[in-house]
């Protein structure tokens, strides 16, 4: 029989034209391989989320191989003996078995509720991100609705996750849930009931938790974050301004291989954190708890940090009932306000910010260059408001533990907390407002002046001035126009210093070019700057 | 505007390449490829040259961490088969099992993602590359035939001429939906009155009007010598399951007064007409929090204040259990007790205030 002859290396060239002409892929793909991504540091803290969110389905498809979500009581009989012999429902004794008798199933335990931690941070980190830079305005206001949604849906999942353990402390905080739906007026007592299949604690809870906290919000998170990315493709990226930038390009580099690269580099870092701090770090040791009764609770039961501030804003309630005098009478309970309808309020806000500001700007156009939080004080004052409020209202969560440490009395820590809720944000207004203000007119300074270059000269009738290099090209003053982004303040920024030498125990060849900002490549070289001496003064 | 004339000073080439031109180079075809997309690559330069020690070194440098990854993850698998991991108490090897499986893991993710940024930022060339936007560049003529195109099938339609169909098809449509919904709000629903479970706990009497006792942890009676003055203890109903999540509701604290604070104690009582709640020198309190149901456990003997470490509410015991500080509004419910003609205590009536969280239709 005649060998054919098989031409290896034409092999996969001849592949793809087979799959192209059966998918007509080749013009989408040269599209997809040559799309431009803008690149800065800030840009790659939802990377974090999403990053996260992959690591959280991979070790939570590991632990729903072990986990029994059901509340039925067993007796416990594994490996860790002072729990042995103690009745415990099925959802506790299997996530001891996880920890204890499952190898390698405490660092999945701990690796996914690290990166749920980790996942909410980054989410609420991306969010000041965009926020500040005013990345949410027209077009991209759908995405921040699905980012807050996000925030929201996540928050969601923790709390459902974390409550499957049935342990001590989630057991409370599933107690503090159904108090919450309870004090939902007219339809609390029936949503509560519903929920739970009957009175607190039932016996049904952890099975719909489990479905929900698997299949249901993971299927919304994934939809949320398809058309997330989808849009951030379609609607392309934000740039800063900066030389050869405008509201109509992209400037950056194309998506491969550099950018493809360095995010799947990314990747496996944030993945090998979230390893490192699985291992090393111990995260709710759902075995020193115990497993949930109802009447056992210990001081300092602490929710995870992105539930803590509703903990914060319940401990923080004065005890304001409304009674409402008809027929046998009514009640709204005084925690419906702080779990109910802040976070209510909260969601509100959070979704319409930026059509409340197109609004108040009467600002149709749309925007795709960043502003710096400077150029808009405004914006980062409130900015700055939310943020204080959400710290005065997470660090009162935790007012009992700083109470104790510091030796506080525990009725001042509330009392600061109350006044500190009313009084800090404004001030927080305040300050953030004249900052910015600051840091404007010293860009604008720099840009008419110069930078200052250390040099000190005496002029002939006695008096010192500082020499300063004029940033323009004469010596006019006010010649440079604030663009929107960094101003050069310091010689090394200009390639005063020189170029820095690279390498780690002794120099490579090549120098590298001093950054004209860091993050900013040069558009094309720069013009030679010629040296600065101690010239000529300005007047 | 300063970014204006820099970006006029970049060279703009428009005009197409033939890529079937075999003179061209693959860089050509590749810049063809993005003009194509709309996209001018400005700047593209290496930070290496070929050849070069610096080439080398980095090279190396990527490399060794690619070999760091595989040496931590044989590390890992050698460590996950043969390191000692079953939990033994005290300070075994065991204790070592996940920190070094995190090392191991975290050490070879490491190694991998930082030799391929390495890799992807040092030693591929730096671009700068310009793509336009094309936002609102869809034509007006596109809007245009859009629109007309879905009013026209909305036309051939013709729900405006024959509205009869438009209504019977959302008369049809509409119990559909709430054939969807309905087993899912019927299975669900459940009456939280059913019962009267909201408003009873295991302490209520049973049928034949038999009093439950009061009961430890281990199921053990009390007697009033059982707790020293100024003590207290955590009491549940003397019946099936009593000491249990089943009834979350009835865990209750049995506190022993001294003289003084246990006549306070009446006469706060006798003001709300609770005076013969007490028995003795001993009152019985709900130990579910009225602000968010956690267990108010932590009881401050000088100042007779129960707190409840969730919230921080503070009762005061001698005052009727009367909240003095933080978010609860309602004093903790008294259980109306007595001993029994055995010497134990029992409930002489379930509670005769709601036990646990507020809500709407409580009082």
């Amino acid at each position: 029989m005649k060998r054919r002859k098989f031409d290896m290396a034409s092999a996969p060239g001849k592949a793809a034209v087979g799959v192209d002409e059966r998918f007509q892929v080749a013009t989408p793909l040269r599209r997809l391989l040559n799309k431009v991504f803008p690149d800065h540091w800030s840009f790659l803290l939802g990377e974090i989320a999403l990053f996260s969110f992959i690591v959280l389905l991979l070790t939570g498809v590991f632990l729903t191989f072990f986990f029994e979500p059901s509340m039925t009581e067993v007796v416990y009989n594994g490996s860790y003996a002072p729990l042995r012999g103690t009745p415990m429902s099925a959802a506790y004794a299997s996530s001891l078995d996880l920890s204890f008798d499952v190898r390698g199933g405490l660092i999945m335990r701990q690796m996914h509720h690290w990166s749920a931690l980790l996942f909410m941070a980054a989410i609420v980190v991306h969010m000041l991100r965009i926020f500040f830079t005013g990345a949410f305005r027209k077009p991209r206001e759908t995405n921040w609705i699905i980012g807050s949604l996000l925030f929201w849906v996540g928050f969601l999942a923790g709390f459902t996750g974390y409550s499957l353990p049935d342990d001590g402390l989630s057991g409370t905080g599933l107690r503090i849930a159904s108090a919450i739906m309870l004090s939902i007026p007219v339809i609390g007592s029936w949503v509560t009931s519903s929920v739970f299949g009957g009175e607190f604690p039932g016996t049904i809870i952890i099975s719909r938790f489990y479905i929900a906290h698997v299949l249901l919000i993971p299927a919304l998170l994934v939809a949320l974050i398809s058309v997330h990315l989808g849009l951030v493709f379609k609607q392309k990226h934000t740039q800063w301004p900066g030389p050869g930038r405008t509201n109509g390009n992209v400037v950056g580099e194309r998506m491969f291989p550099r950018y493809a690269i360095k995010q799947g580099g990314f990747f496996m870092v944030v993945f090998g954190v979230i390893a490192l701090m699985g291992g090393l770090f111990q995260i709710n040791p759902i075995w020193l708890f115990g497993p949930y009764e109802a009447w056992v609770v210990s001081a300092a039961s602490q929710p995870d940090w992105y539930v803590m501030f509703l903990d914060g804003s319940t401990r923080l309630m004065p005890a304001w009932e409304i009674n409402i005098p008809i027929g046998d009478g009514y009640v709204i309970p005084p925690l419906f306000w702080p779990t109910v309808v802040l976070p209510g309020i909260l969601v509100g806000l959070s979704t319409l910010y930026p059509f409340l500001e197109a609004r108040h700007l009467k600002d149709r156009k749309s925007h795709n260059l960043l502003q710096r939080p400077r150029d808009v004080p405004a914006r980062t004052a409130v900015g700055a408001m939310a943020v204080s409020f959400f710290l005065v209202l997470t660090l009162s969560g935790a007012n009992d533990v700083i109470a104790d440490k510091f030796q506080i009395s525990l009725n001042a820590m509330t009392w600061a907390g109350r006044v500190g809720l009313l009084v800090v944000p404004p001030l927080a207004y305040y300050i953030t407002y004249r900052i910015c203000l600051g840091l404007q007119q010293h860009d604008r300074e720099v840009l008419a002046h110069g930078v200052e270059t250390g040099i000190i000269k005496r002029l002939p009738d006695g008096r010192f001035v500082e020499v300063h290099q004029p940033l323009g090209t004469g010596d006019g003053h006010g010649e440079l126009e604030y663009v929107g982004w960094v101003v050069p303040k310091k010689m090394n920024r200009l390639g005063a210093l020189g170029p820095a030498i690279r390498g780690f125990f002794y120099p490579i060849e090549k120098p590298a070019e001093a950054p004209v900002s860091p993050g900013h490549p040069p558009v094309e070289p720069r013009p030679e700057r010629e040296e600065i001496g101690s010239g000529e003064s300005r007047r | 505007m300063s970014t204006q004339t820099e970006h006029q000073k970049v060279p703009r080439s428009r005009q197409s390449v033939d890529v079937q031109d075999p003179g061209l180079t693959r860089f050509d075809i590749v810049r063809e490829g993005a003009r194509r997309d709309d996209i001018e690559i400005v700047h593209y330069e290496q930070q290496v040259l070929p050849g070069t020690k610096a080439e080398r070194r980095l090279t190396r440098t990527i490399a060794s961490m690619f070999l760091l990854t595989g040496l931590a993850a044989t590390a890992f698998l050698v460590v996950y088969i043969w390191w000692p991991w079953e939990y033994a108490p005290g300070r075994g090897g065991d204790k070592w099992y996940t920190p070094l499986l995190g090392i191991t893991l975290g050490v070879a993710l490491l190694g991998i993602g930082f030799g391929i940024l390495t890799w992807g930022k040092k030693l591929l060339p730096k671009e700068v590359s310009i793509q336009d936007r094309h936002e609102g560049a869809v034509a007006a003529d596109d809007r245009i035939i859009t629109g007309q195109t879905m009013l026209y099938m909305a036309d051939e339609l013709g729900v405006k001429r024959r509205p009869l169909l438009g209504i019977s098809l959302l008369a049809g449509l509409a119990p559909v939906g709430a054939v969807a919904a309905a087993p899912l709000v019927g299975g669900l629903i459940s009456d939280p009155h059913k019962n009267n479970q909201m408003f009873t706990t295991g302490f209520a009497p049973a049928e034949g009007g038999e009093k439950v006792r009061l009961v430890r942890e281990d199921g053990r009676p009390v007697r009033p010598a059982d707790i020293s003055a100024g003590g207290q203890i955590t009491v549940f109903p003397g019946i099936d399951h009593g000491v249990s999540n089943r009834h979350a509701d009835s865990p209750t604290l049995l506190i022993h007064l001294r003289d003084s604070d246990a006549q306070e104690s009446r006469r706060a009582n006798e003001r709300v007409g609770h005076g013969d709640y007490m028995w003795g020198n001993y009152a019985a309190f709900s130990k579910i929090c009225t602000h968010a149901g956690c267990p108010a456990s932590l009881y401050e003997q000088q100042t007779n204040r129960l707190l409840c470490p969730c919230h921080q509410s503070q009762f005061l015991i001698t005052d009727n259990a009367r909240p003095i500080f933080g978010p609860a509004s309602r004093r903790l419910p008294q259980l109306p007790i007595e001993v029994d003609a055995e010497g134990y205590f029992v409930a002489k009536s379930d509670y005769t205030e709601t036990v646990g969280p507020d809500f709407w239709e409580r009082p």
